[in-house]
């Protein structure tokens, strides 16, 4: 099916999100508004404004309630879906790079960036799923990165561990309840920022994104690298598919080190891998600057895609997406 | 600059004087006294003439007087010693007499042997050499590993180097399949990698010099020290090697010990040596031309090799442009007839790559060198055809009109064609003319194609009669789009008799490409475009197609030529910048390097049908080479039989292959089994323990949702399609 282009957006994109029953989509940009989209035919619902900076990420709580964004003006905003409404501002010393609620909607994490003397950290900060109720002002822990800053972060399932991703491409493993350090690898090249994590509907596990061209699956349990998607372009996003073993990467060249613009040469594709056998399935081409950020639908029916070009592009997989599957797979189904 | 402005003049005041007076004299002591040995015995009464005599053979390289010759008497026998002492004016001209006059012959009995007084006292001295003779030892015999190992490969896979970032490796082709490494190294080189020319070395290059590499283990073969190094060379039959550096050779005062070079390489720019001993042969500097103009406007760039060397590695020449041509004999690396061949006007040459084969009746076969020169002082411009050793001018051909030419021997030097771009009388504008010397045949006849446009790229098919031509469409003034590129195809005519006059068997229109790659066993023929920025494509064509006749141009269609073109396949590669036939003729490799651009380096690996096997796309990828092979060792008789029984071996091959794919296959096949096995495995435990974990935590187990039953959303659409407000009176 042809993909719906959602030209809502003055300046590139920095997130998109689903909510959990797939029928919203939520994007950010470094325009100043959030903007929520119905994901079936690409109308657009409303926007949130309020913010004064570029827009760095969105979530959404499971049930739908709550959006929270992170900005470029040192601020995390509660929004209420259904009015627009902002009901909460967190104000910080730097930009919020990162939001995620918790697997229950109870908790929510942001990354802030290291700027003029204040060091990354990772925030978390409890939440009542209500628009009525009054939001805690202080944040349950903060976790303060003293070497690397932190690039993005995500909650494993239960509430159980955080997972950080940072600028020198390792990957930390903190305690879910207080912020305490469990572990951290080298899962990417040394200065292989890594650029998005994305987790597995079950959270048990999470595919990276990095500069270093590369994408991993790893277990969110010990932290074990299960599979290596191998690219020949800098990485912004990865996402698993339901239904489908595939994951989609997004990436190209920078916008800066693409002298002679070409759609062909900057590789703006999104990139569809086989999850397990780690091969290069296909490419949707469409973008003509890199993508920024990919999404998936939670039932897997589709996905969209926002880059530096500006546009979301919604697409609905077709029957075909479906059937395909390898032999092995056929035999062992 | 002016070499005399104002200001030079004025500084130009003579300080000889002051500077006699001042001058701090280091070298005092007896370095201008030189020892000469070997003089003839004679007379008290004779010996003033032979002084005289000696100072007129001294005085070649530098300054000296009679008095300042010593010839001892023996006062027993009244006679001279035969031996004198000599004093030069400085220690510059004594060197210069023991490096040049040692070991010139006096008259027929006499040599004289010169060297420095300071030397003769050094090893002179009792003690610092022993009486007694001391055999030199010989090193005990240690056999080498066989350099060319590489060919006994039991699937007879070849060879190719690949650098890329900081590291070199040598591969085994594997055709589809990720070429397997024989050997990886980080930094092997500084500048860049070479094969020899029939595979036996890898030459690496670095600021101090080149070094040689092969055999199984890759170890280093031997070592050319040569300070800041640009270019390598090797001859035809890997006897000898020359390297080139832009910079002049500055050996240092007080060379440490083990420097490699002597002073006689001093300010050289070119040393040719031998490969097997790993000995310097000679040096050369460069040719600083005066008439500079000139080389600007017959040739703009700098051409690689200077020194271009016969077939059989028996002589090496260079041109100095618009004056002669210098042929040296190897390995004694002496000017063939002690002098070089005069030439007025000589732009270049090219030797004939066919070596002739030496029989008793003729120890020394002659070889064929061709050259050119330009219209000048009221004389055409002249294409000559020379032998060498004898330097006998076999054919000559004059042309007018002539802007440039360029040479192109077939190579097994049955044909030469000449490339003339010639002028309008109004140099306005250029065409080129095709000027073939059949040489191989009585009396050398010549064949003319004369054409409108100019021809950028011409190549004749190896072993073969045929040839490909590219040529440019007259450029649009002002337009921003390069001219079109005709690519021409050529075959000789089909006679009763051999061969006839070559024919145009095809061309074709308005295409970007502009470089022309046959298979090195020729019958297919690459026609890409290279180094550019819009156009990547890649026309694969046999010359030879086993199907239908196609045929000819239309005009043409009375003749028949020894030819049946066919276009097999088109491709594309974004960026390229190389390509590269497999020796076997089997494989074409095209590649993009980082020299050229950043975008999209790696290299495509095609098969000859054109058909693309195999992509790989590697960051800072700089060098695809193949491996050359030697020539086949295989008498005439049995290559024949082969290609006769070739549908019988390359059923055996085919079987090779399907048998390997299909064990290929099965492996992919079963490592996604284990694959899909492991990962299911691996879900089937996590989800467990998670679901464990979930109940311990108290989170509610969601039922995993029942199929959903088809629902139906019912959207209702409302919209405005008008709005107006109409007042009804």
């Amino acid at each position: 099916m042809r993909p719906i282009l959602l030209q809502g957006h003055e300046r590139s994109l920095t997130q998109i999100k689903y909510n959990r029953d797939g029928d919203l989509l939520f994007s950010t940009a470094k325009d100043h508004v959030v903007c929520a989209w119905y994901s079936v035919n690409g109308e657009r619902l409303g926007t949130y404004n309020g913010h004064q900076g570029a827009l760095w990420t969105v979530d959404i709580d499971p049930t739908s309630t709550l959006l929270a964004t992170g900005a470029a003006d040192n601020t995390i905003k509660i929004w209420n879906v259904q009015t627009g409404k902002s009901l909460k501002t967190w104000d910080f010393p730097t930009a919020v790079k990162r939001v995620e609620f918790s697997e229950d909607g109870t908790l929510l994490l942001a990354v802030t960036e290291q700027r003029m003397g204040h060091l990354g950290t990772v925030v978390v900060f409890p939440i009542i799923v209500d628009v009525n109720a009054a939001q805690a002002d202080a944040p349950l822990f903060t976790i303060t990165f003293r070497e690397s800053k932190a690039t993005v972060a995500a909650w494993s399932y239960l509430n159980k561990y955080i997972i950080t991703g940072h600028e020198d491409g390792t990957v930390s493993q903190y305690d879910g309840k207080d912020g305490e350090l469990i572990q951290d690898i080298q899962a990417h090249e040394i200065g292989g920022q890594i650029t998005d994590i994305q987790m597995a509907p079950d959270r048990t596990y999470f595919v990276t994104a990095s500069k270093d061209k590369s994408a991993k699956i790893m277990d969110v349990d010990n932290l074990k690298i299960l599979k290596t998607f191998v690219t020949d372009t800098p990485l912004n996003t990865a996402a698993l598919t339901p239904k489908k073993d595939f994951v989609i990467l997004g990436g190209g060249q920078e916008a800066r080190d693409v002298t002679t613009t070409s759609q062909r040469q900057g590789k703006f594709e999104a990139r569809f891998y086989h999850k397990i056998f780690e091969d290069e399935i296909g490419r949707v081409r469409g973008h003509f600057g890199p993508l920024n950020t990919i999404a998936v639908h939670p039932q897997g029916t589709g996905y969209a895609s926002g880059a530096e070009d500006g546009y979301v592009r919604v697409h609905h997989f077709d029957k075909p997406y479906f059937d395909f599957s390898y032999e092995v797979e056929r035999m062992k189904a | 600059m002016a070499p005399h402005s104002d200001f030079d003049e004025d500084e130009d005041i003579d300080f000889s004087d002051l500077r006699e007076q001042h001058e701090v004299r280091l070298d005092e002591g007896l370095d201008t006294f030189v020892v000469v040995d070997g003089c003839p015995v004679v007379s008290e009464d004779q010996k003033p003439k032979l002084i005289k005599f000696l100072c007129k053979k001294l005085g070649e390289v530098g300054k000296t007087k009679p008095d300042a010759v010593f010839m001892p008497v023996n006062e027993k026998t009244k006679m001279t010693e035969g031996y004198a002492f000599v004093e030069y004016e400085t220690p510059e001209q004594a060197l210069a007499a023991c490096k040049s006059l040692n070991g010139i012959p006096l008259d027929r009995k006499h040599t004289i042997s010169i060297n420095k007084l300071t030397d003769i006292e050094h090893f002179g001295r009792e003690g610092r050499i022993k009486d007694e003779y001391v055999p030199p030892t010989i090193e005990p015999f240690a056999e080498g590993e066989h350099l060319r190992s590489w060919l006994s490969d039991i699937n007879s896979r070849d060879q190719f180097v690949m650098y890329r970032g900081e590291n070199v490796g040598v591969y085994w082709n594997r055709k589809k399949d990720t070429p397997e490494a024989d050997v990886d190294r980080m930094g092997w080189t500084e500048s860049f990698v070479q094969w020899s020319p029939q595979g036996t070395y890898l030459t690496s290059v670095h600021g101090q010099g080149v070094q040689l590499w092969g055999g199984p283990t890759w170890k280093r073969i031997m070592r050319f020290a040569h300070p800041f190094v640009n270019l390598v060379d090797f001859s035809p039959c890997e006897r000898y090697i020359v390297t080139w550096s832009n910079r002049p050779i500055a050996i240092p005062e007080n060379p440490p010990p083990n420097f490699p070079l002597t002073a006689d390489e001093d300010g050289k720019s070119f040393i040719i040596w031998d490969i097997k001993t790993g000995n310097l042969l000679r040096s050369f500097a460069a040719i600083d031309n005066p008439d500079e103009d000139l080389i600007e406007v017959t040739r703009k760039k700098v051409s690689w090799p200077v020194f271009k060397w016969s077939a059989d590695d028996n002589y090496v020449a260079r041109v100095i442009p618009g004056n002669s041509i210098q042929v040296y004999e190897a390995p004694s690396m002496v000017l063939l007839g002690k002098k070089a061949i005069k030439i007025d006007g000589v732009v270049d040459f090219e030797w004939s790559p066919h070596a002739p084969v030496a029989n008793p009746k003729k120890p020394e076969p002659e070889q064929l060198l061709c050259f050119w020169t330009p219209e000048m002082n009221n004389q055409t411009a002249r294409v000559t055809l020379m032998s060498i050793p004898g330097k006998a001018v076999i054919r000559t051909r004059n042309l007018v009109n002539v802007s440039d030419c360029k040479l192109h021997w077939q190579s097994t030097g049955k044909y030469l064609c000449v490339k003339v771009d010639r002028h309008t009388k109004t140099k306005k504008s250029t065409y080129t003319s095709l000027e073939f010397f059949r040489v191989k045949e009585k009396n050398i006849p010549m064949e003319i194609i004369e054409l409108k446009q100019v021809v950028i790229n011409f190549a004749w098919e190896p072993l073969g009669d045929r040839f490909v031509f590219i040529t440019a469409d007259d450029a649009v003034p002002g337009a921003a789009v390069a001219p079109k590129m005709s690519v021409h195809f050529y075959a000789p005519e089909k006679l009763k008799l051999g061969l006839g006059e070559f024919t145009p068997v095809r061309t074709v229109e308005k295409k970007n490409s502009n470089a022309i790659y046959w298979c090195p066993r020729g019958r297919f023929v690459l026609v890409a475009t290279v180094h550019s920025q819009q156009s990547f494509d890649l026309d694969f064509w046999d010359c030879d197609f086993e199907g239908e006749k196609v045929k000819p141009d239309s005009k043409q269609s009375g003749k028949d030529v020894a030819a049946n073109l066919m276009l097999m396949n088109t491709g594309e590669h974004y960026g390229l910048t190389d390509v590269e036939w497999d020796p076997t003729g089997r494989y074409v490799a095209t590649s993009t390097s980082m020299w050229k651009h950043a975008m999209e380096n790696g290299y495509h690996l095609w098969d000859f049908r054109g058909h693309l096997l195999r992509e790989e796309h590697l960051d800072k990828f700089k060098q695809f080479l193949w491996r050359p092979r030697p020539p086949t060792m295989l008498p005439i008789a049995q290559q024949k039989s082969i290609r006769k029984n070739l549908r019988e071996y390359s059923r055996q091959f085919d079987e090779e292959d399907l048998f390997e794919s299909e064990a290929a296959n099965k492996e992919v096949v079963e490592a996604r089994m284990r694959q899909l096995d492991e990962w299911r495995a691996w879900r089937e435990r996590v989800e467990a323990e998670v679901r464990i974990q979930r109940v311990e935590y108290g989170a509610v187990e969601e039922e995993p949702e029942e199929a959903e039953e088809d629902r139906v959303v019912e959207e209702i659409v409302e919209e405005v399609v008008e709005e107006r407000e109409e007042e009804i009176v």
